[in-house]
């Protein structure tokens, strides 16, 4: 938690001696206190006062990185129980799982089906983000091969997953350049794997069946030099998990419970359906990696779809490109829509338009991410702007008729736009979910 | 080493609110349901602080739909021209924990239904099934004002749930639900702030708090989810200060927000799996999106997305009042 400027004003040597450039030690702890100053500009300072600074400074859930170049994820650094709050700042990372009983072709398979989970929407790739090698077969020789494998043939970021040190080292020693995350630090083993990922410098994942004895493992992970933990809260049932995992996140957020103060890390299992919709419940609330257990792409694409929407920032509305867009592959005889630029808008016209079936245009018009409404009362909509989106997109190029469908709501701006561009105005439903009948039935 | 503890408590809880009448009450619902009630955000402070089960409700509709994918038709296909045998089917087949009858036949511009059919569907649906109902019209106002009259009247007494009243249409509804004993959906389009107004609208007609459900609009998974999921989670948190007029249970409308998109319907996308399972799975997940923002019923259409999700919540959620 942050110190107020009082708190850090006693901390400082309090001689006013003007040598950071501020008349007194309190303007300085102000100054401090808005992060406007630096306390190196103070040379008197004492190393207890920097320490206690230096933490106080510290995020209340460390950042953790792992994998390498492309393939590196991020997790942790959250700020806020919720995100109207704020937002989320890192997207929970999917990964999925592959046993190193695996071998040969089966091992290639699964690798091959987990590196087709990666989809696109509006222009951004989402799916899954990291591959998790998981040690079953007990063997270190196994483990150390599967998880070379993975980490040459998948393009994610490698979680190693093991409970044994002479196994976790093996596979180390093959793939420390990509800096895997190493699962999983026990009491038991706790001094090893903390030596393993010391020398490797690769973050570790601290697993306990207890919130108690959890505190006391990353303690005890921290004193062996280690400071990139991620959390592994065993439980029974899934609702321990959720609810721990809230605990968790309250704790570190709102208390600055620094022995909780890292992203976490859940594993699901089940039959398909109830792994995503495990996971589903898992990203929404507060595990920063998902690992399922399965690679059916019609389970990671509505995981990694929630995730992306869960994790947009809501302090900015989300846009698409203000342009012409295609549903089914128009001609110079197909109806040409305009619609804003706010993406909600957009998506909602494009898929009532794509019910429809007719092929059409929908030009979308520069309104700075405003619903239609919104737009036309901020005059951000006018006739002006759709008739110089036209030009721009040269719509006039596109089509053989002059007909324009804009939007119900925006039925008022009809006359004044018919001047501004000589096309007729055929006014459209207020509703976008009569676009379908519209089209059929009055668009012919 | 000993963890803090997180106590939370807050002044305000979510409404109970309990739907369907039976015998002992005038109605002739073999048994009620209960929503609402949490005390605290999901997942935070004990599981009784959750307040009671999230619910689904099942949609069936008065008209056969014309704009169901194949994937979607198919379970319901031998009952889809009867709405009694669909609400059964719904209820003892895929577990439906209450009915809500979409009345999309009466828009003017779908199948025009008249006040006498709608009619007969709520009685026939009433007799078929014991669970009770939820009764939403078209959403063409005019319509709506003519017909939900005549279909709560046929379902006086039966404490089912009307909707919607919306900001520029609710008077009608509103003296209607009051009249014949039932609670009502309050509607508004993905903002708060109009969530509340109506709230205050009905209730300066008199309705009571208490027997209101309300709906902030549902944006699918993909498709603006992100907006239902933000004011539903103020909503709760709003009931939590005390905020009376926000202290309603939440109904989301899943089924018809997911099963719209192309992610749930569109069969030839290479690598987005097969659509036989994304379709089920897309409404699946857009419902526990939303059970994670403190949604209370959820209406629903796939049975198998509505089977992932009853098994989320069973293992979630303990059922708190009998």
């Amino acid at each position: 938690m942050a110190l107020t400027g009082l708190e850090i004003f006693k901390l400082l040597p309090k001689t006013n001696c003007k040598k950071c450039g501020m008349p007194t030690c309190l303007a300085f702890a102000m100054q401090l206190a808005q992060k406007r100053a630096k306390l190196d500009s103070c040379p008197d300072v004492s190393e207890e006062a920097k320490n206690t600074l230096a933490a106080a400074a510290a995020p209340p859930m460390r950042k953790v990185v792992f994998g390498s170049g492309d393939h590196q994820v991020q997790i942790g650094q959250e700020t806020v129980m919720f995100r109207h709050e704020e937002k989320f700042y890192s997207p929970t990372v999917l990964a999925a799982t592959i046993s190193d009983k695996l071998t040969g072709p089966d091992l290639q398979n699964r690798i091959k089906a987990i590196n087709a989970l990666r989809f696109e929407r509006v222009g951004v790739r989402i799916g899954a983000g990291a591959i998790a090698v998981i040690n079953d077969s007990g063997q270190a020789d196994a483990f150390a091969a599967a998880a070379e494998t993975a980490a040459q043939s998948s393009p994610f970021a490698l979680i190693l997953v093991s409970d044994s040190p002479q196994a976790m080292a093996a596979a180390v020693a093959k793939t420390a350049k990509f800096v895997p995350l190493i699962a999983n630090a026990t009491n038991d083993n706790a001094q090893e794997m903390a030596k393993i990922a010391k020398e490797n410098k690769c973050p570790i994942v601290a697993k306990a069946d207890s919130l108690e004895s959890l505190c006391g493992l990353t303690e005890k992970i921290k004193s062996l030099g280690i400071e990139d933990i991620v959390l592994n809260l065993q439980t029974e049932t899934l609702r321990d998990k959720l609810y721990n995992l809230s605990r968790m996140r309250v704790l570190s957020l709102k208390k600055v419970f620094r022995p909780l103060g890292y992203p976490t890390i859940s594993f699901v299992a089940g039959d398909a359906d109830q792994q995503a919709a495990a996971a589903v419940g898992l990203a929404c609330k507060y595990s920063g990696v998902v690992a399922l257990d399965t690679v059916e792409q019609y389970v990671f694409l509505p995981i990694a779809t929630a995730v992306m929407n869960i994790f947009t920032d809501p302090q900015k509305p989300v846009q698409v490109e203000p342009k012409i867009y295609t549903v089914g592959e128009p001609d110079e005889n197909s109806p040409v829509l305009f619609t804003t630029n706010f993406s909600l808008t957009y998506y909602t016209v494009e898929s009532d338009v794509e019910a429809s079936r007719v092929p059409s245009y929908i030009l979308v018009v520069d309104t700075e991410g405003t619903s239609v409404l919104t737009a036309y009362s901020g005059d951000k909509l006018n006739e002006k702007i759709v008739a110089d989106a036209m030009t721009k997109c040269n719509v006039q190029d596109l089509v053989k008729h002059r007909k324009l469908i804009i939007p119900g709501y925006v039925a008022v701006m009809s006359g004044k736009l018919e001047e501004a561009t000589n096309w007729e105005v055929m006014v459209g439903p207020r509703e976008s979910s009569m676009l379908p009948k519209y089209l059929k039935e009055v668009w012919k | 080493m000993p963890v803090p503890e997180v106590l939370e408590s807050f002044a305000g809880s979510v409404n109970r609110i309990t739907l369907g009448s039976t015998k002992d009450t005038g109605g002739s619902r073999t048994s009620t349901i209960t929503v609402g009630g949490a005390r605290n955000v999901v997942y935070a402070g004990s599981a009784e602080d959750a307040g009671e089960k999230p619910v689904i409700a099942i949609d069936i509709m008065d008209v056969p739909p014309e704009d169901w994918p194949d994937i979607l038709i198919e379970p319901y296909k031998d009952v889809i021209k009867n709405p009694a045998d669909w609400a059964k089917k719904a209820v003892n087949e895929f577990g439906a924990d209450l009915i809500c009858v979409k009345f999309d036949g009466i828009h003017p511009d779908k199948a025009n239904k008249d006040a006498a059919a709608a009619v007969k569907v709520t009685e026939d649906v009433l007799k078929a099934v014991g669970v009770p109902l939820i009764l939403w019209g078209c959403g063409n106002n005019e319509k709506d004002n003519q017909i939900i009259p005549k279909i709560s009247e046929a379902a006086k007494g039966q404490n089912c749930l009307l909707g919607a009243a919306e900001q520029d249409n609710y008077k009608s509804i509103t003296a209607v639900a009051l009249a014949d004993g039932h609670n009502l959906i309050t509607e508004a389009p993905l903002d708060i702030n109009i969530g509340k107004q109506v709230n205050i609208l009905v209730s300066d007609m008199g309705f009571p708090l208490e027997k209101i459900v309300t709906f902030q609009d549902t944006g699918a998974l993909g498709y603006g989810i992100e907006y239902s999921y933000s004011i539903q989670e103020r909503q709760r948190l709003a009931a939590l200060a005390g905020d009376k007029m926000m202290a309603m249970p939440a109904i989301c409308d899943v089924g018809y927000e997911a099963w719209r998109v192309k992610e749930a319907r569109l069969a030839d996308a290479p690598g987005w799996g097969n659509v036989e399972d994304r379709g089920p799975m897309w409404e699946a997940a857009t419902a526990i999106c939303l059970l994670q923002a403190g949604a209370d019923i959820i209406r629903m259409r796939h049975p198998r997305a509505v089977a992932a999700v009853k098994n989320f919540i069973n293992q979630i959620w303990k059922r708190v009042s009998a």
